[in-house]
């Protein structure tokens, strides 16, 4: 067991900044308050996500929370059931564009010469392509389409402003003296990587990885609005892709199409702020004055 | 700047070469056969099969190598000969295409560069003010996290709907036909402004936040801090970061590309907008393979048109390109 330390670590000082600051703490509630509907939601309503179990557009009430869609199945029902695909193609869509563009950056910018170049093109292609026009394409020719294909595709083509961030950040840390040193004292380049490059851009992957989330959420939301989603399951885009298509707005079924967007809106939102939060418990030169 | 440039043009051209290229192998090599699916979407109309049989065998050519198809595609590409249309047979796609282009450039381009500019100058003259800042921090993230079709569907509700002011489908009204006199254009205005609001503002809100950021970094950075000291007055200091976060945010604009062009696809078929977006729509749910992959090819090389403005902007706004001390993407 070690003794009490004298100086303070800097994770208690991190949690201090952490906690003072209003936009960390706005984000993170609004993240996790959705999360934990996501994930209760589903027990507390006794309603079939697509079955027929009301009279068609119901406005909200008692039994009906969200109202009925012009089908007359439960809103509420279709709104938490589609919440927690939502949170799993962010994340694994996030994670694997954060993974990805991280690889590319590192190698890129640690290895340099021929290997950058032919990465840095690569990145700068992929960059300039419309991929979610790309996606788009692919999809309308897929007959079967599941949320985890969902969630790779979007995380294959997310992550070219990553590598390109990492990289430059690769490049700057590579010169310094602590790599340099662990270099001559012969350090393999993969745990130069890892064990010296890495830990100091921490705090950005973090950053990264959640812009990659709400980036992801919004990508899936508009591959579902389009039709091109999932075949099976239920979504808040596919929600809103219904809602357009039956017609909610002349029908005046405003509780059909406000839910869905309203949730995406506030919890990529959220991610955002978290963010700039994040980045100012970093960043001690950002911290409001 | 040649070298600039010329590193740029480069990779425009490698990007519009794997777009054909993917552009022609997904109908190919993806599981299920497009052929028969067109085939059997038109199987009422006894010329348009037999018509359509003899241009796919050749267009898909099973009779020739591989490698000649792929030929034979980049050909037509460049002779403009996309195929013909099923959905709306006999009609070709190029010509279809050519016919939406100009709705979708009318919405994207104001949409675009007004949000920029409009963007950039109150989130520079937010940045670091308390309660605006504070104001703007919340509310522009929030619009840049919301859906493009989702702020659609909300304005069209609002204004369309509930208030009755503005019409919610279509470029013109329907009982009207384009011709040049004022009602007309008036009209095709009136039609235009919701899908362009739902655009201006997204992007407004990403913008705003973006040139935000930028400033209060610029304003922490050494050159603040020494003109602080000299005494500089607090607006001159404001106009150098002004200028500085300027080239990120150029550069933001190019990178944003791609998600506004899908943006404006949504933003289209929320208003039911007669633009590529919109069409691309229609192309997927009447499984119209040659249009789809028309539409695509066309947003590949807007967007690539696009980029390659916003790589002008740059040259003339940063006079380092100019003198090749940037040789960096």
């Amino acid at each position: 067991m070690a003794g009490p330390t004298k100086e303070k670590g800097p994770k208690n000082e991190f949690l201090y900044f952490a906690f003072r600051n209003w936009k960390l703490r706005l984000g993170l509630f609004v993240t996790v308050s959705f999360l934990v509907v996501a994930l209760v939601g589903p027990f507390i309503t006794k309603f079939d996500p697509w079955g027929y179990v009301g009279r068609p557009a119901e406005p909200p009430s008692a039994t009906h929370w969200f109202g009925t869609t012009f089908f007359g199945q439960d809103v509420f029902s279709q709104f938490v059931h589609g919440l927690g695909p939502l949170f799993l193609v962010g994340a694994l869509g996030g994670a694997l564009a954060t993974l990805i563009g991280t690889a590319i950056g590192f190698t890129a910018g640690y290895r340099g010469g021929a290997v950058d170049e032919v990465l840095n093109m690569l990145t700068n292609v992929v960059l300039v392509i419309p991929t979610l026009a790309l996606l788009l394409l692919i999809a309308a020719y897929l007959k079967v389409r599941s949320f985890l294909m969902e969630a790779v595709f979007i995380g294959c083509t997310a992550w070219p402003w990553t590598a390109r961030a990492v990289r430059a950040q690769t490049l700057s840390l590579r010169t310094r003296e602590f790599v340099d040193l662990a270099r001559i004292s012969g350090m393999k380049p993969g745990k130069i990587v890892v064990t010296e490059i890495a830990p100091n851009m921490l705090s950005y992957l973090v950053m990264v990885f959640i812009l990659q989330f709400g980036g992801a959420i919004l990508n899936a939301a508009t591959l579902d609005f389009i039709g091109l989603g999932p075949t099976t399951g239920i979504s808040l885009g596919l929600m809103m892709n219904y809602a357009v298509m039956w017609g909610a707005l002349p029908l005046k079924i405003w509780w059909w199409f406000i839910p869905p967007g309203l949730a995406i809106a506030l919890i990529v939102g959220a991610l955002y702020i978290t963010n700039v939060g994040l980045d100012e418990v970093f960043n001690p030169k950002l911290r409001e004055k | 700047m040649k070298r600039y440039l010329g590193r740029k043009l480069a990779i425009y051209a490698l990007t519009f070469f794997l777009a054909v290229t993917i552009d022609w192998m997904i109908p190919r090599f993806m599981p299920g056969n497009p052929v028969q699916t067109m085939l059997s979407r038109v199987s009422l109309r006894a010329e348009a099969v037999d018509a359509l049989r003899g241009y796919y065998t050749r267009a898909f050519g099973l009779d020739v190598p591989v490698w000649q198809q792929y030929l034979n595609f980049w050909r037509a590409v460049f002779q403009g000969d996309l195929g013909v249309s099923i959905y709306l047979f006999p009609k070709r796609v190029s010509s279809i295409l050519m016919e939406a282009v100009p709705y979708s450039i009318a919405l994207l381009l104001p949409a675009i560069l007004l949000s920029w500019l409009a963007g950039n100058k109150f989130g520079a003259f937010a940045a670091r003010r308390k309660w605006l800042d504070n104001t703007l921090l919340p509310v522009g993230y929030l619009l840049t996290a919301t859906p493009y079709m989702w702020l659609g569907v909300l304005l069209a509700w609002a204004f369309g709907i509930v208030l009755d002011v503005f019409p919610i489908a279509g470029a013109y009204s329907f009982q009207m036909s384009p011709h040049l006199s004022w009602a007309f254009i008036k009209d095709l205005l009136w039609h235009w402004f919701l899908p362009f609001a739902s655009l201006f503002l997204v992007m407004f809100g990403g913008w705003a936040i973006g040139m935000r950021n930028m400033i209060i970094y610029e304003l922490e950075a050494d050159y603040s801090k020494y003109l602080e000291s000299l005494g500089a007055p607090a607006r001159l200091i404001r106009k150098y970061a002004f200028r500085n976060a300027m080239l990120p945010q150029i550069t933001g604009l190019a990178l944003q590309l791609g998600v506004i062009a899908v943006g404006a696809i949504v933003t289209e078929i929320v208003f039911s907008y007669p633009g590529i977006g919109h069409l691309l729509m229609q192309a997927i749910q009447n499984q119209d393979y040659f249009l789809i992959q028309g539409c695509f090819l066309f947003i590949i090389m807007g967007v690539l048109l696009a980029n390659f403005a916003v790589d002008i902007l740059y040259i003339i706004v940063d006079p380092r390109t100019r003198r090749g001390m940037v040789g960096e993407s």
